[in-house]
C-alpha cells in the first residue's frame, strides 16, 4: 500500500477517473463501427469534440437515422452546459490567452468535477488538467479499442450500456453535501423526466438547467436576512 | 454522420468550453451568477442519470439499467469510490440480463 500512497492524490483520483471513462470509452467505439463510422472519424470525434456525452448523443442520433444537421444539434445542446463549467472555473482558469484557449479544450465534465473538489486554486487548477489530459488519453485509447473489438464485446451482457449514468451518479456524489444542491438536483431530474416524452431529444438536458431556481429557494429561505 | 458535421460538432463543442475562460480570464462572476453555476452542474447531471436510467428511446422505461442505476446511487450514498460506483451499476445490470 506505501507504493499506492507515494503516488499524489490527485493523480490517483485523475487515474481512476480516466479508466471509468477509458471503459465508457469502449462503449463509444463499439457504438461508432456499429453506426458505420470509419475508425479516423470516431478518433476525430474522441480527440477534436471530447466531449463524452455529446459523441454519444451525436453519434446515438445518427444511428437512430437522424440527419448529420440533428447530430451536431443534439451534442451541442447537450454540452451547452460546458458554458455553465466554464463559467465556474473560469476564477482558476486564469493566466495568458494561449493557455486559457488549451485548457479550453480540456474542460469535460470529470475536469471541472475533480477541480471543483480542490480547496485550493493552484491545486484544482492541477487536478484540472491532470483529469483532462488523463481522460483525453484514455477516452482515446478505449474508443479505438471499442471499435476494433466490435463483435467481440457483448454491451448489453456486460452492462457497459450503464456505465456512462453511473459514471454521472459517481460525479453528482460529491456535490450532494447540501439542501440547495440536493433540492437542485431532485428538481432537474423530475423536468428531464417530464419532458422526456414531448421534446427532442437533448432538449430536456438543457431545460432541466431550470432546477436550479429549486436550489436559489431553499437557498434564500435558509439564510433569509443575507 | 459526415466529416463537415464532426468539424461542425467539434468547433461547436470547443467555443461553448472556451466562453468561459477566455471571456471571463481570471475574474469572478456577480454572486448571484457564481452561486447560479455551481448549482447548474447538479441540475444537468441528475437529468443525464435520470434520462439514462428511467427513459429509453424517448419513452420512459424500467429495465435493467435502472437497477443498475439504483445500485450506483446506494454505493455513491455509502460513500464508494469512483470506480466502486461504476462496478457496482455493471454488476447489477449485467446479472440482472443474465437472469432476465
Amino acid at each position: 500500500m506505501r507504493a499506492a500512497r507515494a503516488i499524489d492524490p490527485i493523480l490517483r483520483q485523475a487515474l481512476a477517473i480516466a479508466l471509468a471513462v477509458g471503459a465508457l470509452g469502449l462503449s463509444f467505439g463499439v457504438l461508432c463501427s456499429d453506426t458505420g463510422l470509419g475508425l479516423p472519424m470516431s478518433i476525430a470525434l474522441s480527440t477534436l469534440v471530447f466531449a463524452g456525452s455529446a459523441q454519444l448523443a451525436a453519434v446515438g442520433v445518427v444511428a437512430d437515422g437522424g440527419t448529420a444537421l440533428a447530430a451536431v444539434a443534439a451534442g451541442l445542446l447537450l454540452n451547452a452546459r460546458s458554458v455553465a463549467f466554464g463559467v465556474a472555473l473560469a476564477p482558476i482558469l486564469g493566466g495568458r490567452l494561449g493557455r486559457r484557449l488549451a485548457d479550453s479544450h480540456l474542460l469535460i465534465d470529470e475536469s471541472a468535477a475533480l477541480a471543483a473538489a480542490q480547496s485550493d486554486p493552484a491545486e484544482a487548477r492541477r487536478a484540472f488538467r491532470a483529469a483532462g489530459v488523463a481522460v483525453l488519453v484514455l477516452w482515446n485509447a478505449g474508443t479505438v479499442a471499442g471499435w476494433l473489438l466490435t463483435g467481440a464485446i457483448d454491451v448489453e451482457a456486460t452492462g457497459l450500456d450503464v456505465v456512462i449514468p453511473a459514471v454521472f451518479v459517481a460525479l453528482l456524489a460529491p456535490r450532494m453535501g447540501d439542501g440547495p444542491s440536493r433540492a437542485t438536483a431532485l428538481a432537474g431530474a423530475a423536468i428531464a423526466l417530464a419532458l422526456t416524452p414531448v421534446a427532442p431529444a437533448g432538449v430536456p438536458i438543457l431545460l432541466a438547467a431550470a432546477g436550479v431556481g429549486a436550489g436559489l429557494v431553499l437557498a434564500r429561505r435558509a439564510a433569509p436576512a443575507a | 454522420m459526415t466529416w463537415a458535421a464532426v468539424i461542425a460538432l467539434a468547433g461547436g463543442t470547443y467555443a461553448l468550453k472556451a466562453a468561459g475562460p477566455v471571456l471571463l480570464g481570471g475574474r469572478s462572476l456577480p454572486d448571484l451568477l457564481t452561486r447560479i453555476a455551481n448549482l447548474l452542474p447538479a441540475a444537468l447531471l441528475a437529468a443525464l442519470i435520470a434520462i439514462g436510467a428511467l427513459t429509453s428511446d424517448g419513452e420512459w422505461s424500467i429495465d435493467a439499467r435502472a437497477a443498475g442505476v439504483a445500485a450506483a446511487l446506494l454505493v455513491a450514498w455509502r460513500r464508494g469510490s469512483f470506480l466502486a460506483i461504476v462496478a457496482a451499476a455493471m454488476l447489477v445490470t449485467a446479472g440482472i440480463r443474465v437472469l432476465a
